[in-house]
């Protein structure tokens, strides 16, 4: 089972890696919400996996039986879970008003602050290096 | 440079006096310690500035940081009268009062700290206050432009020597000067240590080949020059290879390297002196002349040659400050300082014509003046330079030859033969600015006359500098020697070289200064590569400052992995049923479209499918909690990114349908390199303390039966509470974001 949730893991934090590098910024999003997914499992695994046991205490019992799942990684997934969807939520916005503000979400044209020095043609998007390099 | 007496008030005001008085109380204090010192002993003060590094702030008042103190208060008060006349008027006076204080306090801590970090602090002072007052014309592009070469060349020497510093430190296991005992000569580091050491006095005092910026900068107002660049600033470097002598030197490095470089320095300066057709411009060149011998000398290491070497720093200090003193009031009372406009001014400006002669024939080293005593003393010490007898007397003979046509350039042609047409009618300086040359031009006659007074302070300057005592007997006249004979030569040589100098002057103009366009073209490539990097790092594109981003992650990982050695068991487990297969196909699949469609739709709802899956593995290995709040937090993305949709453009097609190859390599790098790390962590032992703490507690201590929600709610209850506090922040960021947006489209 380790192996599984492992390669979930792995290929959580492959997918989103690719998508973050993606000149769409909305495609960065998507990207941080697997990226944090990843995270989640990744945390929550690490803490040790045990079947279909939670952590409750019974009835009339002052503490629970052997062998429940770990309680602690719980906690902190949960509260890691509440605060990435703060951030997605945040980003979404953030995303949403640059759209409005720029009127793209090719995160290379968007540059105010810095605006290319010497590009001959503004308007058309630009092979990235890397992607010039895989040609 | 400035041309105005009026000043705001006798003295140029407050500024003014206060900035005479001070150097002239601390040159009485240190005065009244001349009789201790001079009787041999050592006065020392300390307290501890940062104890835990061994830093303290310590005074050694010894021979030689009291005759550089006296230098520094004594001339310095000579400048400061000066430039209340000279610089009085100008509107920025009280600023450049400051600086010149500021560097005053530097150059003192410097001679005066006992320790070599506070002497780096105050060295560092000095470089940062001369680097104002060489650029207080700021106004013109060559003076800030000088002003950065010096800045930059003993800045960097300065970095040299702060490395020196900690190897000293490492090596002798103290910072303080007078703690080091033994000569470190035979430590495995003495190398390091003596080129770093080196390469930061030989910057500050203007060796070659970083001499290039000391004439450049005579940019700085006269007053400026003849303090820093005379008898202060420069001679940092040289104090510091006398101060290190008794650890560093002795050795055949030490020596071979001074004595070359010193003589080099020294020739080569006094031959660029003759070329020179502004006065100030000679005298700079001489000043560098002047301390390749001190560093020369020092650097032959004989009581002899460290008794010229000390005997010849105060005669310098005298003439030069003087001379340069001199130049000023020439330049003011002339309009320029061109050597061959320049004629008869003797008539016209008497005091500046007899500072001028008293201070060039002791920079010519005629008897009875001082300097005729230094340049006895160095040929001594050079006749007695084993093993490099021929080359030290070469050197000294060639400098002072040519410092005697020097010193006729400078103080003979300009004030003799007719008066000369100048740009402002000849006439003489102010009081302020001549009681200060005057004195000092005087000083030069008076220790030549009776130099057993100079004794006093060359004796322990010597002794602290040798570390033993050196026997010190100044005289004028040592009956007929090798050193007088030698001395008749150098007139008759110096008197030739005079007479031809002009026809020199044409010869020499036709060689080419190659070190500072040199200079310039090495800033020019620092910056064409400052220029290059920022355009390689700072691309100004999100995706490359990822990229570069992740790769440094995964290259982080890679080599952690790799020196762990790690190794994780790879086992299936037999317990795997049909459920646990299609999680797997569920998440990972759904992973992939997000990643590789071009719809947004497609992509939201493999998001969606992600987030199931994971809440399904959640509930399969008993986290029934996270997983509904990971549901419903899911459903809450989906359709906060699906309301956001009908406002968003699509996804453009364009420049996302080829695959980034690139990208999707580093991609499964790093989520390779994750798997495998989850594997080994979950392979090591799981420290269950907290958790069984957390299992003990929740019923008897917080009454509650679920124990993630005690812990959350109980035990963590602050850190739930942060998290309330970020869910806020984000609501509150997200709704001035919104409400921006409608007043944006109003």
């Amino acid at each position: 089972m380790e192996v599984f949730v492992a390669i979930m893991v792995g290929a959580l934090v492959t997918a989103s890696v690719y998508l973050m590098l993606a000149r769409s910024v909305l495609r960065f999003l998507f990207g941080l919400v697997l990226l944090s997914n990843a995270a989640n499992l990744l945390i929550f695994a690490a803490g040790g996996l045990t079947p279909e046991a939670p952590p409750l205490v019974a009835e009339g019992a002052y503490a629970p039986p052997e062998g429940v799942a770990n309680a602690l990684p719980q906690a902190l997934v949960l509260t890691a879970i509440v605060i990435g969807f703060g951030l997605f939520a945040f980003a979404l916005v953030l995303i949403y008003r640059g759209y409005q503000n720029l009127g793209t979400l090719d995160s290379e044209q968007m540059r105010l602050a810095e605006p290319p020095e010497s590009d001959p043609q503004p308007s058309t998007p630009q092979m990235s290096p890397m992607a010039e390099l895989s040609k | 440079m400035a041309k105005t007496d009026t000043s705001g008030g006798p003295l140029g005001g407050p500024a003014g006096w206060i900035s005479v008085l001070i150097p002239l109380i601390l040159f009485g204090w240190f005065a009244q310690h001349l009789p201790a010192v001079a009787a041999g002993e050592v006065l020392a003060w300390q307290w501890d500035w940062v104890p835990g590094l061994g830093v303290s702030i310590g005074i050694l008042l010894d021979g030689l940081s009291l005759s550089f103190a006296l230098l520094i208060t004594g001339i310095g008060t000579a400048v400061t009268l000066y430039s209340t006349s000279y610089l009085g008027g100008s509107p920025h006076y009280t600023r450049f009062v400051c600086y010149l204080m500021a560097f005053m306090t530097g150059m003192l801590g410097l001679v005066l700290s006992d320790n070599l970090l506070t002497l780096f602090v105050f060295w560092e002072v000095t470089t940062i206050s001369s680097y104002l007052l060489i650029g207080y014309n700021a106004d013109e592009a060559k003076s800030r432009r000088n002003a950065l070469q010096a800045l930059l060349v003993t800045g960097t020497g300065g970095l040299a020597f702060l490395a020196g510093i900690i190897l000293i430190g490492a090596a002798a296991g103290t910072f303080q000067i007078s703690a080091i005992e033994a000569t470190l000569a035979d430590h495995p580091l003495y190398v390091p240590i003596l080129i770093l050491v080196l390469a930061g006095a030989f910057t500050k005092s203007a060796q070659v080949p970083f001499h290039f910026w000391l004439p450049n900068a005579m940019a700085a107002p006269t007053p400026v020059s003849a303090y820093l660049h005379s008898a202060t600033m420069v001679k940092g470097g040289v104090y510091l290879l006398a101060r290190m002598n008794p650890s560093l030197g002795g050795t055949d490095p030490w020596f071979w390297t001074l004595v070359s470089f010193g003589g080099v320095t020294a020739v080569f300066a006094s031959i660029l002196a003759i070329k020179q057709t502004d006065i100030k411009q000679v005298l700079a060149y001489t000043t560098l002349m002047a301390l390749g011998t001190l560093v020369m000398f020092i650097g032959v290491g004989t009581p002899e040659a460290i008794k010229a070497a000390m005997t010849f720093l105060l005669v310098h200090s005298f003439y030069k400050a003087a001379l340069f003193l001199m130049i000023g009031v020439v330049d003011h009372g002339t309009g320029t300082r061109d050597a061959t406009v320049l004629r008869g001014l003797a008539r016209a400006m008497p005091l500046t014509a007899l500072v001028a002669a008293l201070a060039a024939l002791s920079m010519a080293g005629v008897p009875p003046l001082f300097g005729f005593i230094g340049k006895e003393f160095m040929y001594k010490a050079a006749l007695e330079a084993d093993p490099a007898m021929v080359w030290v007397v070469s050197c000294t003979f060639a400098a002072s030859a040519l410092m005697f046509a020097a010193a006729g350039i400078v103080a003979w042609r300009p004030f003799t033969g007719r008066l000369a047409d100048t740009p402002v009618r000849a006439h003489e300086g102010t009081a302020p600015m001549l009681i200060g040359p005057l004195l000092l031009a005087a000083l030069g006659l008076g220790l030549g006359l009776f130099p057993d007074y100079a004794e006093a302070l060359v004796r322990p300057a010597a002794a602290a500098v040798a570390g033993t005592e050196v026997k010190v007997d100044l005289y004028l006249w040592g009956g007929v020697n090798t050193a007088l004979i030698l001395s008749l030569v150098t007139f008759a040589i110096g008197w030739v070289l005079y007479l031809i100098h002009g026809r020199l002057r044409g010869w020499l103009l036709t060689w080419k200064s190659r070190f500072d366009p040199g200079w310039d073209r090495l800033l020019g490539w620092v910056a064409a590569g400052a220029r290059w990097q920022t355009e390689v790092i700072q691309t100004g594109q999100l995706r490359r400052y990822i990229f570069v981003t992740f790769a440094t992650l995964a290259i982080v990982m890679a080599w952690t992995v790799w020196r762990a050695e790690l190794t994780p068991s790879m086992t299936l487990g037999d317990d795997i049923r049909i459920k646990h297969w299609s999680v797997l196909l569920f998440i990972t699949a759904g992973a992939a479209l997000v990643a590789f469609t071009n719809s947004r739709m497609t992509a939201v709802a493999s998001l969606g499918v992600v987030g199931v899956g994971v809440a399904l593995v959640f509930i399969m290995f008993g986290a029934p909690d996270v997983a509904i709040t990971q549901l419903l937090v899911e459903v809450l993305q989906v359709v906060l990114v699906a309301v956001a949709m009908l406002k968003l453009p699509h996804l453009n097609h364009e420049y996302v349908k080829t695959l980034r190859i690139w990208d999707l390599l580093l991609a499964v790098v790093i989520g390779g390199l994750t798997t495998f790390v989850l594997l080994t962590v979950m392979d090591t032992p799981f420290d269950l303390r907290l958790t069984e703490f957390f299992e003990e507690n929740s019923v008897p201590v917080a009454y509650g039966r679920n124990i993630v929600n005690v812990i959350l709610v109980d035990f963590r209850a602050m850190d739930t509470f942060g998290e309330i506090a970020v869910v806020v922040i984000a609501a509150l960021g997200a709704f001035a974001l919104l409400r921006g947006t409608k007043r944006g489209t109003q």
